[in-house]
């Protein structure tokens, strides 16, 4: 059977929150932990996780191969880092007392904190302010095999657009942080593919600076690695900011793909909207997916809404989909969210195939809608056609007979 | 010539309290060029005999045989009945979210004909049909069946028997919910189709009103899950005037 969990606020939920002006009514939440949870830059002020927390308890921890324990020792070569950027961007390493090293916030969790206390040198991909890049900066990670921890910072000066792509392919364990600072009224897209091999270990926490009125946009595209849990993290630098994250994955047999987002609405006249969609097939394929939305009581006037839908293709998977939306105001915009988790529906795939659609292509194409309904929200032409091309090379590979 | 032969046909479906057998034993013939009308109340299994010669994995076959120009129908996929010649034009179309319009017809018209059309020629041919079935070219861009209105939803299935061109087609209730203009427009694309004389229609339906469009050349009475009366267009006419009342007597419609 198809597992489906869904908690406190229950998954299969589709709720609307306008206004809210009793603070109180949430408090029955369990997870005030994010305002009094543990953040620091040192691994040694977070105890190693049993899997009993909350924000441990979906991972597998025995396949994390010694990151979130101290066990995990860096190997040189574990990762070949390319950076490629257009004319004026400033890419290089710099060394931990670096300003802008950490400068987004403390890492949340042990392994983070881990990484953060075990890097070598930062990469820091630097564009100048005003800057219009034409070209997307690059940024590609292959792993060779072993463990590394990495930082990278990302900083867009004022009034700057940019786009970056950063892409994982390989094997590696690798744990890391990656901050975007992004200046005022400055817009920055990141595209983030996780393209690992399946024997890949992957956890990371992704800080975004949001800063008056800038434009934050997200790509989260997860495919492939054993474990991948990320952890993208929004907070405002000041008034008027925008953040889409938007989020695709698709977890095969035995493959756990986690993504926990935090967007903490601590500034007034801030926006944000999240998208996740992920299908599932084959045994004991796990997508875990949690968004916590915070909005504080200094954070008037805000707008925030999210979403997750999974698709399950097969018997054998199983998804945990958990919104949260705190909110210690009343005076804001709008707050909502909504997550579904459903079946391959049958009815579609009797429809395709009654038009001569063979099953399987049947079963490809009514994913690659289910996906494409979302890359088309994202807005970039170019960046859309390569996504389409990730998904439908995905679903080539993986959406066939096995499926039925 | 195409030939669609249904020979005692038995259907069930699973129930609460065991399999209920919808489909009492159909027999009907129905030879490429011609019409055939099937009519009856709600709750006959007039739907239910659509939906089992399309493959729905929802009914059962418990006896009986289909068979198109001698080849067993049962024993193929939906998808191959499909390829084979069958359409079925469903009442209730779903929603395919994020699959455009154009991208089906074409995934669907390269399965069925065994080759992906011409670009340039399908491009004529999707835009012709179209345009014959008065549809805004804008509508190929839209998801398929998605935020359609119900005349929507039946252009886009006789849009697609136009392109598929089968050799029998089934229209379950394709007048349901039309108003008197998109009913024309629709029978028109169907009278297309059959004017070809390449395809044997099997036109279901609760109301004479569409047979003043589309033209039958037999009619057939179904009442409690089989064909109680058969006789040429003038049936049509007696169900008008009386009803299907005295062929429910007895609880037989069920």
């Amino acid at each position: 059977m198809a597992d489906v969990t869904t908690t406190p606020g229950g998954s299969t939920t589709s709720g609307s929150i306008q206004v809210a002006g009793v603070p109180g009514e949430f408090a029955a939440q369990p997870a005030d932990a994010r305002n009094e949870a543990i953040a620091s830059y040192d691994v040694a002020d977070f105890p190693v996780p049993h899997g009993r927390e909350e924000n441990w308890r979906f991972t597998p921890l025995h396949r994390l191969k010694g990151l979130h324990d101290g066990s995990a020792e860096a190997t040189s070569g574990a990762i070949k880092v390319d950076v490629t950027a257009p004319e004026g961007v400033l890419v290089t390493a710099v060394e931990r007392d670096d300003a802008r090293v950490g400068a987004a916030g403390k890492p949340v969790d042990r392994v983070a904190a881990q990484a953060f206390s075990s890097f070598g040198m930062a990469g820091l991909v630097s564009i100048p302010k005003d800057a219009q890049l034409t070209e997307p900066v690059r940024i590609t990670i292959h792993g060779q095999g072993g463990v590394a921890y990495g930082h990278q910072v990302i900083e867009v000066g004022a009034f700057a657009e940019a786009v970056v792509v950063i892409e994982h392919t390989g094997d590696a364990v690798l744990a890391a942080n990656v901050e975007y600072l992004i200046g005022d009224g400055a817009k920055l897209t990141v595209v983030s593919v996780q393209d690992w091999e399946d024997t890949a270990v992957h956890v990371a926490q992704h800080t975004a600076l949001v800063g008056r009125d800038a434009t934050f946009k997200s790509v989260v595209v997860t495919f492939g690695g054993d474990v991948v849990r990320l952890h993208p993290r929004v907070i405002y630098g000041g008034t008027g900011g925008e953040a889409e994250l938007y989020g695709l994955y698709f977890a095969d047999a035995g493959q756990h793909l986690e993504h926990r987002l935090f967007v903490d609405h601590d500034t007034p006249h801030c926006r944000s909207n999240v998208a996740y969609k992920g299908a599932l097939q084959g045994q004991d394929a796990h997508a875990v997916w949690v968004g916590d939305v915070l909005i504080r009581a200094e954070a008037e006037g805000t707008d925030t809404y999210e979403l997750n839908r999974n698709l399950l293709l097969t018997d054998g998977a199983r998804v945990d989909s958990i919104p949260n939306l705190e909110i210690e105001t009343g005076e804001i915009v709008g707050a909502g969210h909504a997550s579904a988790t459903g079946r391959f529906d049958d009815e579609q795939l009797f429809y395709l195939q009654s038009r001569g659609i063979p099953a399987d292509e049947a079963r490809r194409l009514v994913v690659r809608g289910f996906f494409a309904e979302l890359v088309q929200q994202i807005g970039l032409p170019e960046l859309q056609e390569r996504l389409i091309e990730k998904i439908d090379a995905e679903l080539e590979a993986s959406v066939g007979a096995g499926a039925a | 010539m195409a030939t669609l032969e249904i020979r005692d046909l038995h259907v069930s479906v699973e129930a609460e309290n065991g399999p209920r057998e919808i489909l009492k034993g159909v027999d009907l013939v129905v030879k490429q060029g011609e019409t055939h009308a099937i009519m009856g109340p709600n709750g006959s299994g007039k739907s239910t005999l659509a939906y089992s010669l399309a493959g729905h994995p929802k009914y059962t076959i418990t006896s009986g045989a289909v068979l198109l120009d001698g080849e067993d129908v049962l024993a193929m996929t939906v998808d191959e009945r499909a390829r084979a010649g069958v359409f079925l034009a469903m009442q209730y179309p779903v929603e395919v979210p994020g699959v455009s319009v154009s991208n089906f017809l074409r995934t669907s018209a390269t399965a069925i004909r065994g080759e992906a059309p011409k670009l340039r020629t399908w491009v004529k041919e999707v835009k012709e049909a179209m345009a014959g079935l008065q549809m805004d070219p804008a509508f190929a861009e839209r998801n398929v069946n998605e935020g359609f209105s119900g005349g929507e939803k039946k252009r886009h299935e006789i849009l697609q028997m136009e392109l598929l061109k089968p050799k029998i087609a089934i229209l379950d209730e394709t007048d349901s919910g039309l108003d008197v203009d998109a009913l024309r427009v629709v029978s028109e694309g169907v009278n297309r189709v059959r004017e070809t004389g390449e395809v044997g229609t099997l036109l279901i339906t609760h109301y004479t009103r569409i047979l003043r469009y589309i033209k039958p050349d037999f009619v057939h009475v179904f009442a409690g899950g089989k064909i109680v009366a058969s006789g040429g267009p003038e049936l049509a006419d007696q169900l008008e005037e009386n009803g299907y009342e005295q062929y429910v007597k007895g609880g037989a419609a069920e």
